[in-house]
């Protein structure tokens, strides 16, 4: 085994001088000679449309150049609801994602010099040529279904469609597997649509807003941090279930210090105070609702005083909160939240808050769940996609059979042969995704890559996937490119545009250009039928009754709603479910039919072992997991995350705010990096919690090599969601090394 | 628990995460200027009262050194400018709220006076002296008949300088261990006391103005040990950024500097050696000379670095 | 005329745009900061408070640092916004001694620096980059002389303070609480 994985060194690409280590001062450089006095401030001479990529959010906004004609600044676009004019600070900062430094700058392919494994600088030809001949030998000895796709981010558009002109479907991101994907699965078990992205959350009419661990202010999804705001202007109720006393929580009227991993039981004795009292909406209830008696008999003994015990939650709290909630329906958001891969039971719990939702009736009513909508645009004339004779799913015979998109981690385990699998994955396309901290189990996840006849991996940062890669492509950063249009639901369907402000820094590409390059050496040309991306957009653009050349006036275009129908259950008219039953499903008959728990059951989760602490992780509203984190204006204010101890355990260990600890999981994995110690009482004792997306642990990230700890290297355990494939990661035990821990012990 | 953090990277260099903007130029400044000023003052309050003959050192001798230390003093002060080639703006505005402002005129106006006062008195201390110019010579005896007046006028600007010490750092509202109305009579005193020690290390051996000046500074250390107390007690008496402050010297982080460095070393035990030498016990006069005026570099020095850290 | 603004620490979620903002509006060089957001938090758990507060200059009307320094460089222009002006800065560091809020630092180049409430965005009627980025919408500007300006609504409206008014400053930056 160990010999296997010496195949695919790490590889420093430093070592060979390729431009990584400069460790000069880019904005000091960038801002010339304007910084000597106040009236050498810089001025907009012209401003791009652009859409940002520094998160999912994707905010519409501008690119404005200075009188130089470099790229200065960035703000939001003022029509854009996804961000009302205003960007969050990581949009803000994205000017320092194309000043870094440290990006990667030219096509490099792995070689062999003295025995040893490194890159050698290549040119695009070289690289698309390699990447080509191998992807034709795997398709020709295992079938192109082996290769797979893995991206976060616009660049995946593209790539998607060579894959699947190519004959793979197997197309995968870690935000369903790793993040989203239980909601998706619970609502649309339950009302026969997911949540999708931006949330349909009417936060900035709701009366009242319920966060279970959803860290809103923290994490900063614009739009809905926005509403936040709006709602507790309006003095909406806020209560927030959180283990941390998080920002949210500071928020809240409510806030509900929960035992961790016990929040199903406080979601059931919500539904049990609910139905109880006769609290939910009855006549919506009665018109729209499949299985309200099931229900009521099922949570007939998860009373308030049964949740106490589990949850640490009193009666009497639980008791008032779901008062509150009653009276504010149906204005009242239980929020779905966003990252739910907790405990393996996460689809369940959805489920549970859906159907919380659905008893207070919020579904489709205003300060609830409105209906998006997206504006229909034409796609593109290009040939059929091949029908492929095998899927990921193959290698889960049985298993996550609810699964709706294709779960990033099973292609990662179905990449390492398996006995009774006949096919396993042979190349991976990795674009703006650092797998090596997305994926829970590292070693896993390596293991894998081991098992690759190909790994192509595009970004514009040395993040440490780019390590693994047999070619490494360097992707121009958003500020330099045309992409697809940001075609996405919400109150108002609009459409955005992303257009270079700049052309591409050093060697780097679009993504679009990459995947058509690729395409056309695969014989796939009819998939690319532009010559350039602009033309392609064009077409596209005059299809909806616009042009590029509008767009790149007004960035952004509003449509008129094709149907009256933001609030579609407002006034309770006959509607029809897009599930089995034609109703809101609180007795889910697909789970039913799939051998899935029809109703949502309360199962206890493994507890922290003595002086071990549940692992938290979140997110701090400067950064973007681990994307962000050598973007000089965002190091600027975050380079390190701090381990949260509660001073009642800091005691116990003798541990000093800014002291370095190294964290050790219950696998005896410890952290590459020592992390600094944030002694704090907005932690509970039996959990500490730590910002996701650092301790770096590639040196060409000059910024954020080693500044803090990763929490993704601690998560080697995860609960897999029966339902859905989902990693539960909230499952992972640290304790405190308050020493070097020795070196090569392993 | 009360955890005030700044959470947005806050790192502005010299501001945070504690205050040190003024490492030891300004000190230095100060205590030189305080020194400088002390002889002035010994040395043109004795001429006024007519006693110009009687105490050749203090009058005529140690002040020749003065104009020396001055610049090194408004060096040090340049030194400290972060925007060095902009120095000139300080003399294009008189600003009298800003003790930096008169510090800065003080040393424009006293500098000249100072080599003027210097000059007159090199002769008599130094006989053998010849300026190298004819010229020179008749300048300076033309001066000597504005002796009283430049002596006012000297007086007058070294009181002002000795003011500007301490004030430069008690006008600080926002640094709590400076914020204190004794600041400009202690740095005073320590001026004096640190010119008493200047003195008397170019006092000839048992001779009478050294019993003088011993004498001198031993009072004048009896009035900065009185201050001090009267310092830690206004800081204790006074609200709570004030009593806070005062911790930094009563078992914080400068306490044992503090009492160490300030109070035995600069001013308890050159007074009791002191005490010992009019007792005629056989003390070299260059161990409490010396104490005393590191003790009066220390003072600023502590101060300044306590001060910038003290906050609201 | 007198510019204040007025933050609502009960909206604010202390993401630190604010910061961002105004370092790329103003071209504060990376290391250095004119504003910057303070986290407080009291009590113990599970009974706890926090508040989050983004700070900076306050313009105070009695402002120290225009007081001590020696060469006008530091003053206050209409409206009351306190400025320094970078070629008559020698750099003696005294305001930023005399400024209980910690406000100004040392530019790289020498002179001494802070927020001018983005005065080159007021004078064309616009707001402070950073109130004008704010997600949370938790930043007001305006004129409290003017009694219907939409800042001089809320002091009268919601509680506030002001930091360290025992310093005698009477700072500028007002948080609603």
């Amino acid at each position: 085994m160990s010999k296997s994985l010496n195949r695919r060194d790490f590889i420093k690409i430093s070592s060979l001088g390729l431009g990584g280590l400069a460790v000069a001062n880019p904005i000091f450089d960038w801002l010339g000679g304007s910084m000597n006095s106040g009236e050498s401030l810089q001025e907009t001479i012209k401003r791009i449309p652009t859409y940002c990529e520094v998160c999912f959010w994707k905010c519409a906004g501008w690119t404005h150049l200075n009188e130089k004609g470099d790229i200065w600044k960035l703000t939001g676009n003022d029509n854009d609801p996804h961000c009302n004019g205003r960007l969050c600070p990581r949009g803000t900062g994205g000017v320092g994602m194309y000043y870094d430094d440290d990006r990667l700058k030219t096509p490099l392919i792995r070689t062999v010099v003295d025995g040893k494994q490194t890159y050698r600088e290549a040119s695009w030809n070289e690289a698309f040529d390699f990447i080509a001949k191998k992807m034709k030998k795997i398709a020709d000895e295992h079938g192109p279904e082996c290769i797979a796709l893995f991206s976060h981010g616009s660049g995946g558009k593209h790539f998607g469609r060579m894959l699947k002109a190519f004959g793979s479907p197997n197309i995968t991101a870690p935000s369903y597997a790793q993040c989203r994907g239980p909601r998706e699965v619970g609502f649309f078990a339950t009302f026969g649509e997911g949540i999708g992205s931006p949330e349909r959350v009417d936060i900035r009419d709701t009366d009242c807003l319920v966060l279970i661990g959803s860290h809103i202010g923290e994490n900063m999804h614009n739009g809905q941090v926005q509403e936040m705001s709006d709602a507790i202007d309006k003095d909406a109720t806020i209560i927030t279930v959180d283990p941390r006393f998080s920002t949210a929580a500071s928020k809240s009227k409510h806030w509900l210090p929960i035992k961790p991993a016990t929040d199903m039981a406080l979601l059931l004795s919500w539904i049990h105070v609910i139905i109880n009292n006769e609290w939910y909406d009855k006549k919506y209830i009665d018109k729209y609702a499949f299985g309200l008696d099931e229900l009521k008999e099922h949570v007939k003994t998860y009373t308030p005083e049964w949740a106490y015990g589990i949850t640490t939650i009193k009666p009497n709290v639980i008791r008032k909160t779901a008062k509150e909630m009653a009276n504010a329906a149906p204005s009242v958001i239980i929020h779905p939240g966003r990252h739910v891969t907790w405990y393996g039971d996460d689809t369940q719990r959805l489920r549970a808050v859906a159907i919380l939702n659905a008893l207070l009736g919020s579904w489709g009513r205003r300060g609830g769940f409105y209906n998006p909508e997206k504006k229909k645009v034409a796609k593109l004339d290009i040939p059929k996609f091949p029908k492929p004779s095998k899927t990921w799913r193959d290698a889960f015979p049985d298993q996550y059979k609810l699964a709706g998109l294709a779960l990033a981690s099973g292609i990662c385990d179905a990449t390492i042969p398996a006995a009774d699998r006949d096919c396993s994955f042979k190349a991976w396309i990795v674009n703006g995704t650092n797998l090596i901290s997305t994926l829970p189990n590292q070693a896993n996840t390596i293991e894998a890559i081991q098992n690759l006849d190909l790994m192509v991996v595009i970004d514009t940062m040395p993040m440490e996937i780019t390590g693994y890669a047999d070619v490494v492509l360097p992707e121009c950063t958003y500020l330099e490119r045309y992409d697809n249009l940001r075609i996405s639901g919400h109150r108002e369907p609009t459409i955005a545009l992303r257009a270079p402000a700049a052309e591409p820094k050093y060697n780097s590409k679009s993504a679009w250009w990459m995947a058509k390059e690729l395409a056309d050496r695969l014989g796939l040309n009819d998939y690319f039928p532009f010559e350039t991306e602009d033309q392609e957009l064009d077409w596209q653009l005059k299809k909806v009754g616009s042009s590029l050349e509008e767009m790149k006036k007004i960035g952004l275009k509003k449509f008129e709603r094709k149907y009256d129908d933001l609030y579609p259950l407002e006034g309770l008219p006959e509607y029809e479910f897009n599930t089995n039953t034609g109703k809101i499903e609180l007795y889910s008959t697909a789970m039913e039919d799939e051998g899935y728990d029809p109703l949502p059951k309360f199962t206890a989760h493994e507890e922290p072992p003595t002086d071990f602490y549940r692992l938290i992780y979140g997110r701090a509203p400067m950064h973007t997991f681990s994307r962000t984190a050598n973007n000089p204006n965002l190091t600027d204010l975050m380079d390190e995350n701090k381990v949260w101890v509660n001073p009642k355990v800091a005691k116990e260990w003798d541990l000093k705010n800014n002291q370095e600890v190294w964290l050790e999981n219950q696998d005896g994995i410890v952290t590459s990096f020592p992390i600094k110690v944030r002694v704090t009482e907005r932690i509970r004792w039996d959990s500490v919690y730590m910002i996701h997306g650092f301790g770096h642990t590639d040196k060409r990230l000059s910024r954020a090599y080693g500044k803090g700890a990763s929490d993704a290297e601690l998560i080697t355990q995860t609960k897999i969601d029966p339902v859905m494939g989902g990693t539960g990661m909230r499952v992972n035990f640290v304790t405190f090394l308050t020493e070097a821990p020795t070196k090569g012990a392993a | 628990m009360i955890e005030q953090i700044i959470t947005s990277g806050k790192h502005n260099i010299g501001i945070d995460p504690v205050l040190s903007i003024w490492p030891w130029e300004v000190p230095a400044d100060l205590f030189l200027a305080g020194l400088v000023s002390g002889l002035l003052i010994i040395s043109t309050f004795l001429t006024l009262i007519g006693k110009r003959h009687d105490y050749p050192i203090a009058v005529k001798k140690a002040p020749i050194f003065a104009p020396f230390l001055l610049l090194i003093a408004l060096f040090f002060l340049f030194l400290d400018l972060s925007h060095k080639m902009y120095f000139w703006q300080l003399y294009t505005n008189i600003r009298w709220t800003s003790p930096m402002s008169w510090g800065a005129w003080t040393y424009l106006f006293l500098t000249p006076l100072t080599f003027i006062w210097a000059a007159i008195h090199l002769k008599t201390a130094y006989p053998n002296w010849k300026w190298p110019y004819e010229w020179m010579e008749n300048t300076i005896e033309y001066l000597k008949q504005y002796r009283t007046g430049l002596a006012w006028a000297i007086l007058g600007l070294s009181l002002t300088l000795s003011m500007y010490t301490g004030i430069l750092l008690s006008a600080f509202n926002a640094r709590p261990i400076w914020n204190s109305a004794i600041l400009g009579p202690l740095f005073l005193t320590s001026g004096l006391t640190s010119a008493t020690a200047f003195i008397l290390l170019n006092c000839p051996k048992g001779s009478n103005e050294k019993k003088l000046f011993c004498t001198v500074s031993l009072i004048s250390l009896g009035v900065q040990t009185f201050l001090i107390i009267h310092l830690i007690m206004g800081y204790l008496s006074s609200d709570l950024a004030q009593v806070k402050a005062a911790d930094l010297f009563l078992g914080g982080e400068f306490t044992t500097s503090f009492w160490i460095m300030i109070v035995a070393l600069g001013t308890l035990i050159p007074a009791y050696l002191h005490v010992l030498y009019l007792k005629k016990i056989k003390v070299p006069v260059i161990i409490p000379s010396i104490l005393i005026l590191t003790g009066g570099f220390f003072l600023r020095y502590i101060l300044v670095e306590a001060g910038q850290i003290s906050h609201w | 005329m007198r510019y204040a603004m007025a933050i609502d620490t009960k909206k604010c979620v202390g993401c630190s745009d604010c910061v961002v903002a105004c370092q790329v509006e103003n071209n504060v060089p990376i290391g250095h900061c004119r504003d910057w957001v303070v986290e407080a938090t009291s009590g113990t758990y599970p009974d706890l408070s926090l508040e989050i507060r983004s700070e900076r200059c306050n313009h105070c009307t009695n402002a120290p640092c225009v007081r001590c320094c020696p060469t006008e460089a530091s003053h206050i222009v209409d409206g009351g916004i306190v400025v320094v002006d970078h070629d008559e800065c020698i750099g003696c560091k005294a305001c930023i001694t005399s400024c209980p809020y910690d406000a100004r630092f040392v530019h790289p180049e020498g002179y001494v620096d802070k927020c001018t409430f983005c005065i080159h965005r007021v004078e064309k009627g616009e707001n402070p980059a950073c109130v004008s980025v704010c997600p949370t919408k938790c930043m007001y500007f305006g004129d409290t002389d003017d009694p219907n300006s939409e800042i001089s609504q809320l002091l009268r409206k919601r509680k506030w303070k002001t930091l360290i008014p025992e310093a005698g400053t009477e700072p500028n930056i007002y948080y609603l609480t």
